[in-house]
Order: C-alpha cells, then structure tokens, then sequence
C-alpha cells in the first residue's frame, strides 16, 4: 500500500469538497478499494471514507413506495432490515461472506460495478434510481459496461431507490473460488412489466435480457421462456465457464427466478 | 471402554491450547532486533533471457540496507535437488542448476530476479519497483507434449532438451506385458489429467535469518516440516556452511502437506543476507507469492490399459505418464512420477504384469514436487478409475471385479518391486458396503430424480505407501538421503520426561499422541512426558514429516530408545531392591520384583539416576538419557475403500456430495480422535481436487488461478458429514507398534470415488461419459452431459 491521507467528513457536502482535492478517492466498505490498495494497483493521496455521513445510512420508505437504501449502507443493513423488498434482503444476505456483509456497501458496489457482482443485477432487475450529490440516474442510464457507470469524477452515490415490485427474485449461481456471480439473474415482475437482468455473464457487465422481458410480462411462468437463449459469442469465457456455458445459465436461473419469485 | 490415557485413547491434542488462544510461535511471530525485511522482485514472465538488473536507483531509496541481485549469488551453490532418477536407458536425469535469485534467464512467473532488503518491508517494496529489469521475452512452454515436440524452446539452454528423464518400471517387464495386451480378452483404456494443485497451507511461508559476528553462527527460523533436512541442503550444497555452525528451527507450523519439505530460495538469501548485512532478515510470503513461489503438487497426463482375461482377472497394467517438473528440480520431484508412484500401481490387485513408463518434463511454470499423497494418489486416481470403467464396459458389478482381483495373500510380493506385509481388502471393502447401505441406493436415486437431480455413487479401494526405506534400498533408486529417523528420551531426575524427535509436528497433534506412547510403555501420566522437535540444536538428527512417515518411523525410534531408558531403569531398580534384574517388571509406573510386594516408584527410579547415592556406580553410568536411531526395513501399507455419493444438478452441471464413507485399514491406533481428523483433512483435499482445485496457466505461462478469487479451496459447505471407521486393523509386522501411517490415505483414496460417482449418476442418464477430468467444476461437467 502506498501512503495515503485519510478523511471522514460527517457530511455529504464535506464529503463532495473533499475529494475535490487532486487523486482523492471515496472509500465506502473497502471491500474491492483495500485490496487494490494492497496490491498497490491504486495511488489516491486522500481516501475520502463515506461511513461517517449520517444521511447516506440506513434504509427508509420513500413516498412513492421505493425503498431507499443510504449509499453506505452495509450488505448486512440491507438484508436484516430491507424486508419490505424480500428479494433485494435476500440478495444482500448472500454476498461474500459475514465480513464483507459487515463493511462492503451499496454504493460501493454499484460505483464499482463488477461484471459478477450481485447488487448491479438488482438495481437494473429493479429499475431503481441511482441518486448522487448533483443528480438522480434511472438504472438503465447508470451502468455503462463492466467496472464502468455513469457517475462523474468525484461525485457520490448518496442514495439508491428501489421501487417494490409485486413479486421478486434472484438466483445467483456462484463461481466456485470467488462466489461472485458466475452468472446471476434478477427477475421482477411490477405492473407495468417484467424486468430481468443479468449479472456475471456478459462481456459488457450488466444487461437486460429483452426477449425474456417481453414473453414474461405476457406470461409470468418458467415455460414463457421455452424456446428463448441468449448466444454466447460475447459472454465471458475464462476458467469457471465458457460463454456458451454462461448463456446456458442465463437461461436456466432466470427459469428458476420466475419459479422462485415471491 | 474408551481408554483414557495412553495407547488407544482419544486425548485432546494439546497442541491445540496454544493454536487455538493466539499463544502459539509462528516463524512470523519471531522478531529479532534489529531485523530487516526483504522484498523479492519477482519475474512477471514465464522465460525470458536476462538482460540487465539495474538497482541504482534501489539503492538510493530511504531503508534500503542491500539490494541483492542473481550476481551476488555467483560463487554459491545451487539449490539442491535430494533425489537422482535413472532413466530407462541407464542414463542419469537432466539436472539444470538453480540458482538462489535468477541468473541469465528467469524460468518462471514468480522467479526471484531480485532481493531488496530495508528496514521496512514497506520500504523494500517501494524500492524494488525502482529496480530496471531489462528481460528479452522468450516463447514460453507449458504444456508438456508440446516442451517434447522438436524445435520447441528449452527451459535449460545448457540440457539437450526438455526431457529431465525417460523412465521404465520395470523395463525387464515391459516385453512381457505388451504381450500380455496382445493375448488380453479385453483391454480398457483411458486417457486422463491429474490436474496440478496449490498446497495452500493456512500459514504462508516465512523465513528470518539471523547472524553471529561474534561466534560465525548462523540461525535460520523457517516454515519447514524437516529443519535437519534444510541444514544439511542449504549449509552443505547451498551456502557451504558446517552443520555445528548453523541451526535450523521450525517452531510451530501452520500446516505444510508436503509443499514445506523442500528447500527453497528465499531461505538460502534470508541465511546468507544476515550475513552480507550483518542483520537478521525477514521474509513473510504474502498468499499471492505462494501461488507462485511454493512448489505445486500432481500435474500428470497419463494413460493407462488394463488387460484382462476371459473370466475378468486383471492379466497386465501398462500406464504411460507426463509428469510436470516445472522450470527447476525441487528437493524430492524426480522420486514422486517415479518410485512413490510406479511401486504403487499394482494397488490392491494381484495383477500379475506391470509396466509403468514417466517421462518428466521441464516447463515455464512453478517446479511441482510432492503435495499430501505424492505419487500415490496419482497411482490410485488412474488404477481406480481404469478399474471402474472397465467393469462398466464389461457389465459387471464394479466392487465384485475388484473383490475378485484382491490380493488375499501376505506378505504379497507385486511385479512393481514392493512386499506388502499385510492387509485385509475384503475386510475394509466388507466395512464400506455395511456404512453404505447399497441395496438403498436405487431408492435415493428415485428420489433425487423426482426432484429432478441425477444420482451416483462410486466406490474405490487405495493403497498406499508409507514411511518411505529402507535407506539402503532407497540410496539405491536415487535418493541423496537417509531415511531414518531419531530420537533422544531425556528422563529428568523427577521422572519427567523431554522425547526429543525428529519428527516435525505442523498439524498432526504429535506433541499428543507420542507422548501417548511414551506414557503406556512407562505407565506414568501423559502430562510428564513432553515432546520436543524442530530444532536443529535440541534434536539429535531428523528426516522430518511427510509421506505419513512420523508414527510408523519416529513414532519406532521414540518407542527403541524408551526401550533402552527402560533397561537401564530397571538395572537401577534391581539394584535398589536388590533383586536380580531378570526379575524386575515394569506395570503402571513402578518397578516390582516378581512374585513379591517389593516395588520401587519410577521417581524413585529417576532419582536414584540423578542423585546416584544408592548406585551401582561400578557397573552403570548416572543419568537416564537414551538415543536410537531407527531405519525401517520396509515401507507400510495402509489400506481402505471408499464411497462417495453425488447428486448432479443436470442443468447445471454442479455436483453435491451427499454422502462419503471411508474404510481405512491403518493397522494399530495410537488416538483414534487424531487419526480420524487427519482422515477429514485428506478427504477434503481429496474431494477439493476431485471439484474444485486447478491451477491453471495460460499459454504464455501466466498463472490464471494466483489467488483465492479463481483458485476455488474446498470449504465446509462443499463437504458433507464424513463416515469415517478405521476398525479394521491388520498390523504391520515389522515396526515395533504394528502402526501404518494415516496422514495421506484420505487425499489418496478419495478423487477416484468422486469421479466414479459422477460419472454413474452421468450415465443414469444415459449419457455416454466415461471420463470427466478433474476439477468436475460445474461447466466441465455440463460440457460432458452436452
Ligand atoms: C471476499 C469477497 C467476496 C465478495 N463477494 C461478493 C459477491 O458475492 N457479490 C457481490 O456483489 N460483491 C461481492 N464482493 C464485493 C463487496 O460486496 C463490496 O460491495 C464491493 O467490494 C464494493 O463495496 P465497498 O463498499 O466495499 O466499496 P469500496 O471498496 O470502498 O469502493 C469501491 C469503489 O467504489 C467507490 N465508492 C465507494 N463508495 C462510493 C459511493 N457511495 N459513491 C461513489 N463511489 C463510491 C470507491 O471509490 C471505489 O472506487 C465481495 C468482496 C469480497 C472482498
């Protein structure tokens, strides 16, 4: 690890000038920034820590039904308060392990947006809103492709809105060093339609699969997704699984999230 | 009745106290003032000719002590290699020297190029990135096939080729054999990987060494399960240091599983740095240099043809293996392909006709050496699963075709040059098939498929190889060393007792179960005995642990010189009861004269020793303090059959363990508590292979699992409940305590059970697998439904 100064402003605005300052980084949970850090693959000169700013904890009911999530907010907050959307508690109560739960946050993980990570998959699958310092970013604007988003230098995820679906899941198939997602699908089905989204297979990051949308907003059963798949040419193709693999997957965990939903 | 005490008794291993409150003493946690910390700059490419080194600037940077290149190394020796295979022809091995930092060329990602030692390891890393390494890629060989082909880069400009040795077992066998094939009714072949592992013990490598100006003594404190075995490598071939003049001392260890035995670098430089620098130097191997520094275990590509005949008898074994060496020969490589695998292939079978042919190979990748089984669970993979497809081709019941093979009588002399002394396979097979209830299996099966899953179950038998001698035998096939082992039991005047051995504990629960020994022969108290090992300066000599050697090997030593200690007590005490010492016996700690109520304490005894007032001075020296050595005449050979029940998701590929069984025949059981958790250890190293663990590189020799994220450990979860049973005890008859060795049986004899069973439930299917190769990770496994 290379030196670094250390900040933990109490407030969101404290929070924005201080990482004005040149290379200052964000640190939510530390749980991917440390071990860059570690491995000096990183060289902030200031890590600016958001787990000192009261109005980025916690999880609330907005007025329009959403559940609000505090950019730093930690996995474990999430999946033993978030009961009002089950599948996004369920999601959070299966990332990493007790540790991680313990220190990594939602902010951090969608700033960081890991192909394979879970959270990404939920936000998309949700349709939720991104809300930082200066603006609000609607899900489908946010991720850009992996470790990529929409969030300008130095701005800062304070909130993230997740509207409640009717009924809910994610199935996570975890690849077994790591137990991130080998591929994870996020399937919710609201009024107006069905959403699903699908982490740890592409080659872009996160991404919506549209064909499953469609046949599940007419039919909200496993079977509607008889005859559908995704190709794997762009899939991820490493140790854990060749995309052809992956795009199989796709296909099954969304069956079994449909058949799962609740 | 459990006893409570002593031989057969489950006592909590003591060891465990200070492991598990924080107090133990790690090489990590010796600090010694004034140390310094070294830094290693490691290759980032697999081969690549050397250039320049430019430390200039390294040497500037604030803390930096020295900064150390392949240079300063000119003039030492090389890192040893402790065994010489002869290859078919007569010829000796190809053996590249090694140097301690990379000279000329770099071999391997991870190859130290360069060391930086400063006050700080913080400070050392900062500098070393300074460090100008000016390497010239060359194309790089990794797979093994392809390192043989003509025209492909060597490793070793200096040897002719990439080949390290040819080796035939037993070649006078080999005509025989192929016609044997020719006359065979029917000929099951199969082509598989042994996939390459990372040891991966809890507790990463470390090494301090330390210097006396004053008295030219050197100290090295190291992570090694044989610390006698490093003195002698390093101070005789490395560093040319006289063994009275350096100390070697392995404190406690956090598990080794062979990748501890051998010597290494970073513990030549830490000994010869404190010297150049006139300070004690530290390294702690971060996990990420262990992926790429600590020595890889298995890495075979085989194949193997069974022959049999008309009614199913096994007629001939022909096996034809790659086996990976790495870049360089690390300290016991050349034995594990050849004599702990080849003398192993008959396993429990009465095949008549063996001819087991190894070709090791030097590629760009990190030296591969003995790993928790070494060789033998290389032999049993391969024979198990060459057994179980060829019932499966000949529509037979896979346990009858191996019950109708078993070797029934001992001792029992195989083709490939071991005696077994004894052994039980029906019993042990007999044992398993009660702790499985087969004739349930069917119903499991249904009930797996109505939730839409796939079941199997597979069965194997091992056998293995322990306690590797004798030294005469084994001097003659190659070995640079003894494999004996000593011991020295120091009775104080108390009667308390100091067993110096040299046997090294990093996990095994030694300290508990050898003073058990101890305890039962004297009848006294286990709390007076205390064991003592890994220290160069209060042991006698050791050959250290592994191969499942301590127990049968030390364990006998120990057992010879309490035997002595023995004898001289009991002179003592005829003396003060003035008896004839024929008449003397030894029960529960004190000494009786036959047929009498005379009897004297065993601190009475020691006392007498120490404080000799009432002495037979004239005839027997004072002090009770005995050392034997003990050379075994002949290896050991534990045995077992396993099982292991799977159900494969069909859609996904992943496979469960629902159930494991192993019957294991150890011979006599010193604490069954021990030897069943050293039995779970191996199984989960075992069935890690069989699902999760690769170490996997690219074609450019990149490491593409150097860390947790990709390289998959098994984890409790992955595991289920074991069923374990070691009843079945046909003692070894040429130790003093009919004792076999435990440590690796489980990590042998368990991969060829998983994969059998996965490939059943695959074929409940009715899909046509025969073979999957191993890890059967989910998308390997999906492929093979494809
Ligand atoms: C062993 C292990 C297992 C894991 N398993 C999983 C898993 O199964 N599934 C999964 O999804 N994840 C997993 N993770 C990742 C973990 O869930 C964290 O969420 C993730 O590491 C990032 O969150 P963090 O709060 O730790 O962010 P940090 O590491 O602190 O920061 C990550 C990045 O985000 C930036 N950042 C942090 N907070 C904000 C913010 N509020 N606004 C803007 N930028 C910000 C930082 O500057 C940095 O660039 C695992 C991690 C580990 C170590």
């Amino acid at each position: 690890m290379y030196n670094f100064d250390f900040e933990k402003p109490g407030t969101v605005a404290d929070a924005v000038a201080a990482l004005g300052a040149d290379e200052a980084q964000a640190l939510g949970g530390g749980q991917t920034l440390i071990p860059t850090l570690k491995q000096r693959l990183a060289s902030p000169t200031v890590l600016v820590s958001l787990k000192g700013i009261a109005e980025m904890q916690g999880i609330c009911a907005g007025d329009d039904g959403a559940l609000c999530i505090g950019g730093a907010t930690n996995h474990a907050t999430v999946a033993a308060e978030g009961g009002a959307y089950p599948a996004l508690a369920a999601t959070a109560a299966h990332i990493g392990d007790p540790a991680v739960r313990n220190r990594g946050t939602i902010g951090g993980s969608l700033a960081n947006n890991d192909p394979s990570a879970c959270y990404p998959a939920a936000a998309l699958g949700s349709g939720a809103t991104i809300v930082t310092n200066t603006r609000q970013i609607a899900a489908d604007d946010y991720f850009q492709g992996m470790f990529t988003t929409a969030l300008e230098e130095g701005e800062i995820i304070t909130e993230v809105r997740f509207p409640v679906p009717e009924k809910a899941n994610y199935q996570k198939f975890v690849q077994p060093a790591s137990r991130f997602a080998l591929v994870g699908v996020f399937v919710a089905k609201y009024a107006d339609g069905v959403r699903v989204a699908i982490t740890g297979a592409s080659n872009d990051g996160v991404f919506r699969w549209a064909e499953a949308e469609a046949a599940l907003s007419a039919n909200f059963a496993p079977d509607a997704l008889d005859g559908l798949s995704l190709s794997g040419d762009d899939m991820i193709s490493d140790l854990h699984g060749t995309g052809a693999y992956r795009a199989h997957l796709c296909g099954v965990m969304t069956k079994r999230a449909v058949a799962a939903a609740a | 009745m459990p006893k409570d005490g002593g031989i057969g008794a489950s006592s909590k291993r003591r060891e465990d106290v200070r492991f598990l409150t924080g107090v133990g003493n790690y090489t990590d946690d010796i600090d010694i003032h004034g140390q310094a910390h070294v830094f290693f700059l490691r290759s980032d490419v697999a081969h690549g000719t050397l250039n320049a080194v430019d430390t200039s600037a390294a040497e500037a940077m604030p803390g930096v002590v020295k900064v150390f290149t392949g240079a300063d190394f000119e003039g030492v020796g090389s890192i040893p290699c402790g065994w010489q295979v002869t290859d078919k022809h007569g010829e000796v091995m190809q053996e590249p020297a090694h140097p301690v930092l990379a000279q000329g060329k770099v071999r391997h990602v991870g190859e130290p190029i360069a060391a930086v030692v400063a006050e700080t390891l913080e400070q050392a890393r900062d500098a070393a990135e300074t460090i100008n390494v000016d390497i010239a890629e060359l194309p790089a060989v990794v797979d093994m096939k392809a390192a043989l082909a003509d025209g492909a880069p060597k490793v070793h400009d200096d040897l002719t080729s990439n080949l390290c040795y040819d080796w035939g077992f037993v070649e006078e066998n080999k005509d025989a054999v192929n016609k044997a094939f020719e006359e065979a009714a029917h000929v099951t072949s199969l082509e598989l990987v042994n996939n390459r592992l990372v040891a991966n013990p809890m507790e990463p490598r470390v090494a301090v060494g330390d210097y006396s100006r004053g008295t030219d003594e050197h100290t090295l404190f190291t992570t090694s399960q044989n610390p006698h075995v490093i003195r002698l490598l390093m101070g005789a071939f490395v560093l040319g240091i006289p063994e009275h003049k350096l100390r070697v001392v392995a404190p406690d260890v956090g598990g080794g599983f062979g990748t501890k035995i051998f010597h290494y670098q970073e513990e030549a430089f830490v000994t010869f740095a404190a010297k150049a620098c006139n300070r004690p130097v530290k390294w702690t191997s971060s996990r990420t240099e262990a992926f790429m520094s600590d020595a890889h275990g298995r890495d075979h590509v085989t194949k193997i043809e069974l022959a049999l005949d008309t009614d199913n008898n096994f007629t001939a074994l022909r096996t034809d293996t790659h086996a990976n060496m790495g870049a360089y020969l690390s300290t016991f490589a050349p034995s594990v392909p050849t004599w702990l695998h080849g003398t192993l292939m008959a396993g429990n079978y009465k095949t008549p006709l063996i001819y087991v042919n190894v070709k090791a190979v030097f590629t760009n990748t990190v030296p591969v050496d003995a790993y928790r089984g070494a060789g033998r669970p290389e032999a049993t993979f391969q024979l198990e699963r060459v057994v179980d497809k060829a019932a499966r081709e000949l529509g037979v019941d896979p346990i009858a075709l191996r019950r109708q093979n078993f070797i029934t009588e001992f001792p029992y002399a195989t083709p490939v040059a071991v005696e077994y002394d004894t052994g039980d396979y029906h019993a042990t097979m007999d044992k398993l098939e009660e702790m499985i209830d087969l004739s349930g299996f069917e119903a499991r099966r249904k009930a797996s498929e109505a939730n839409g899953k796939l079941r199997g179950v597979g069965v194997n038998c091992y056998i293995e190889a322990c306690g590797i001698a004798p030294s005469n035998l084994v001097g003659q096939l190659g070995a640079r060393a003894g494999l004996y082992e000593s011991a020295t039991v120091r009775v104080n005047a108390t009667g308390g007792l100091v067993v110096m051995t040299g046997s090294h504990s990093h996990g095994q629960g030694h300290e508990t179960s050898f003073a058990q020994v101890v305890a039962e022969m004297i009848g006294i108290d286990e709390n007076m005995v205390e064991i003592v090992h890994g220290d160069t300066s209060k042991v006698p000599m050791g050959m250290g642990t592994y191969g499942s050697r301590s127990i049968a090997v030390g364990g006998s030593a120990m057992v010879r010189a309490t035997e002595k200690i023995i004898n001289k007590a009991k002179k003592i005490a005829s003396h003060l009861l003035e008896a004839s010492e024929s008449d003397i016996e030894l029960k529960d700690g004190a000494f009786s004269v036959a047929g009498t109520d005379k009897s004297v304490a065993w601190g009475d005894v020691t006392l007498a020793a120490y404080v000799p007032h009432n002495y037979p001075l004239e005839d027997i020296e004072p002090g009770l303090e005995e050392t034997a050595f003990y050379d075994p005449s002949n290896f050991t050979y534990p045995s077992g059959a396993y099982a292991c029940e799977v159900e494969v998701d069909p859609d996904t590929g992943k496979v469960t363990i629902e159930s494991f069984a192993a019957a294991d025949d150890f011979g006599n059981i010193i604490n069954p508590m021990i030897v069943t958790g050293q039995v779970h250890g191996g199984l989960a190293q075992g069935i890690g292979q069989a699902l999760l663990e690769n170490c996997a590189y690219d074609d450019n020799g990149q490491l593409l699992s150097g860390s947790y994220m990709d390289y998959a450990m098994p984890r409790a979860d992955d595991l289920p409940m074991f069923d374990v049973d070691h009843s079945c005890q046909t003692p070894c008859t040429h130790n003093p305590l009919g004792v076999k060795g435990c440590g690796e049986a489980g990590a042998i004899g368990s991969p060829p059970a998983v994969v059998n069973a996965v490939v059943d439930a695959l074929r409940s299917a009715g899909k046509d697998v025969t073979h999957i190769d191993m890890p059967l990770s989910p998308d390997r496994v999906w492929a093979a439904m494809q």
